[in-house]
């Protein structure tokens, strides 16, 4: 997902900046970093820029790396809370930079990397490559038990079940809910909210053939379910508002059955 | 790997949280019978004579204490054994957990914050408390533990009661969070409202605490000339 700073042309951003400012300047307090050069040091670095009517974050990066720091990475993509790309820490709490309005806040505005994701540089997080870890770890995917025949219709599904599995299918894999969450920061392994809700949402599939017996070896620790706290900081930060706590206390209790069944 | 095995972490999980659920609930159970001081003085006599059995054996047994005592303490290992594994086990975990609880300034993070602090505090403060009760159970009455409280306890007592009161509620609240799918998409509205009741019975518990501690003190201050008094009950007990 995240792969370098380029993301989208700020001629993108263009658009905003003819309508006249709000009067206000803000002052983005920005982490520069980039591990690749030896001699650069971790720090924040403050750059004012005139706010427009309707700005966003992504804007305001755009308009700052096109007019002040063209070296300034970080990313984007879709600029609609769709691709999950633009998860940072802003003033201290992971979001969407493309859905966060600079109105929204005061004039001083903290921007950070997300944390426990690898640096690439800057603002821009490798949070794809810890994704494809988890997945691996977590296998979530319906594991193929019979040879599909593409020639034949697919089984219909109730209205109401794809409904439910479309629900959580609407994570975007921004990883704030891992940047919000205590338990992740303090271990790596852990699979999170997005790990725990992708294993919620394959477990309602009915072409997902494993029983929770199956789930259990892959998420009955304390690296998958049991190490969750409920500190709510993923539920409170997931830009889609999925119901995390919901399916954690859900698929918590089903382990928990499959647990003790286990013994016999 | 043996069946058993697999199903450690599942068990573990759950007696965790029935650990701490029966402790939190005891706690409640114990500092209402305790502040039956606040009623009387005779009423907090009968409340200690029951737990020695005396309605039940028409006769006391301080001994029945030790035994519950006991049970408590071993309760609490369980649990404390149980919590450990969730304590920050490294300085690079546990800066990383403050660092995280600054930057977000997020309610129930900060919460679990000061469950591990005030479990770490009842650690060494709740057996200070529980081994004077074990070894003294005839101790318990209301000039007996007057004195104890005015001249050497009270200290303990006050940061117990806010360690136990906050620990157990924040348990509790999260205890819910954990375990009941909340209705609602997302549950906000009800989080909201169960910390709310959450903070409330800690406020009440306190307050009842603090009465409490309060009536002791100064019966232990109107008693301090007498050492070694007994109440002497309205009601015949044959010790
Ligand atoms: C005497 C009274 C105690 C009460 C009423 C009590 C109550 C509770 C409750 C209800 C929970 C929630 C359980 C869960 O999250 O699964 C809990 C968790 C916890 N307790 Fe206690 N506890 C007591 C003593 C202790 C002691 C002595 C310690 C010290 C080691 C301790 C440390 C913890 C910790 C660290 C947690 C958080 C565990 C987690 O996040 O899963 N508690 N306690
Ligand atoms: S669960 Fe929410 S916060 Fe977590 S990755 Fe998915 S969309 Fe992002
Ligand atoms: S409830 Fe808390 S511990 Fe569990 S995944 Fe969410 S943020 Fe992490
Ligand atoms: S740019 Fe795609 S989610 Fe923000």
């Amino acid at each position: 997902m995240s792969e370098d700073g380029a993301g989208v042309p700020s001629a993108v951003a263009a658009g905003s900046q003819d309508q006249g400012g709000t009067g206000r300047t803000l002052y983005l307090e920005i982490f520069r970093y980039n591990p690749a050069d030896p001699d650069s040091e971790p720090q924040f670095r403050t750059y004012p820029l005139e706010e427009t009517p309707g700005m966003t974050l992504f804007i305001a990066l755009n308009l700052i790396r096109e007019e002040q720091e063209p070296g300034l990475q970080f990313d984007f993509v879709c600029r609609a809370g769709i691709c999950g790309s633009c998860g940072m820490l802003i003033n201290g709490r992971p979001g969407l930079a493309c859905r966060t309005l600079t109105a929204s806040m005061e004039p001083r505005i903290r921007l950070a990397p997300l944390p426990v994701f690898e640096l690439i540089g800057d603002l821009s997080v490798n949070t794809g490559k810890w994704m494809r870890g988890m997945s691996e770890r977590l296998q979530t995917w319906v594991p193929a038990t019979v040879d599909a025949d593409i020639d034949s219709i697919e089984a219909p599904m109730e209205p109401e079940l794809a409904e439910q599995i479309y629900e959580l299918e609407r994570c975007i894999e921004c990883g704030c809910c891992i940047a919000g969450c205590g338990t992740a920061i303090m271990h790596e392994r852990f699979a999170g909210a997005v790990g725990l809700n992708k294993v919620a949402r394959f477990r309602l599939d009915p072409r997902d053939t494993r029983s929770d017996g199956n789930y259990y070896e892959l998420i009955g620790d304390d690296d998958g379910i049991f190490g969750c706290m409920s500190l709510m900081g993923c539920q409170d930060v997931c830009p889609k508002s999925l119901p995390l706590q919901t399916q954690l206390a859900y698929l918590r209790r089903k382990m928990l059955r499959a647990g003790l069944i286990a013994t016999g | 790997m043996t069946l058993s095995a697999r199903a450690l972490p599942a068990r573990l999980d759950a007696l965790q949280s029935v650990s701490g659920l029966l402790l939190a609930l005891f706690m409640w159970a114990h500092m209402l019978l305790v502040s039956s001081i606040l009623i009387s003085e005779e009423a907090m006599y009968r409340v200690a004579r029951m737990f020695e059995g005396y309605y039940l054996f028409g006769r006391a047994h301080p001994w029945l204490v030790s035994v519950v005592v006991a049970l408590v303490l071993l309760l609490m290992m369980l649990h404390a054994a149980l919590a450990l594994r969730k304590f920050p086990h490294s300085a690079g975990q546990y800066g990383a957990f403050r660092v995280h609880q600054r930057r977000m300034r997020h309610g129930d993070t900060t919460l679990w914050w000061w469950q591990v602090a005030t479990g770490f505090l009842l650690f060494f403060l709740a057996p200070m408390h529980l081994f004077g009760m074990f070894s003294q159970p005839d101790q318990i009455g209301p000039y007996a533990s007057a004195a104890r409280v005015y001249h050497t306890h009270w200290p303990l007592y006050l940061v117990l009661l806010f360690a136990v009161e906050l620990h157990g509620a924040i348990g509790l609240y999260r205890l819910a969070l954990k375990w009941v799918v909340l209705p609602g998409r997302p549950p906000q509205q009800l989080r909201h409202r169960l910390n709310l009741l959450k903070w409330g019975l800690s406020v009440f518990f306190i307050t009842l605490g603090l009465c409490t501690l309060l009536a002791y003190f100064r019966l232990g201050e109107q008693i301090s000339d007498r050492p070694g008094l007994r109440y002497p009950p309205a009601i015949e007990v044959n010790p």
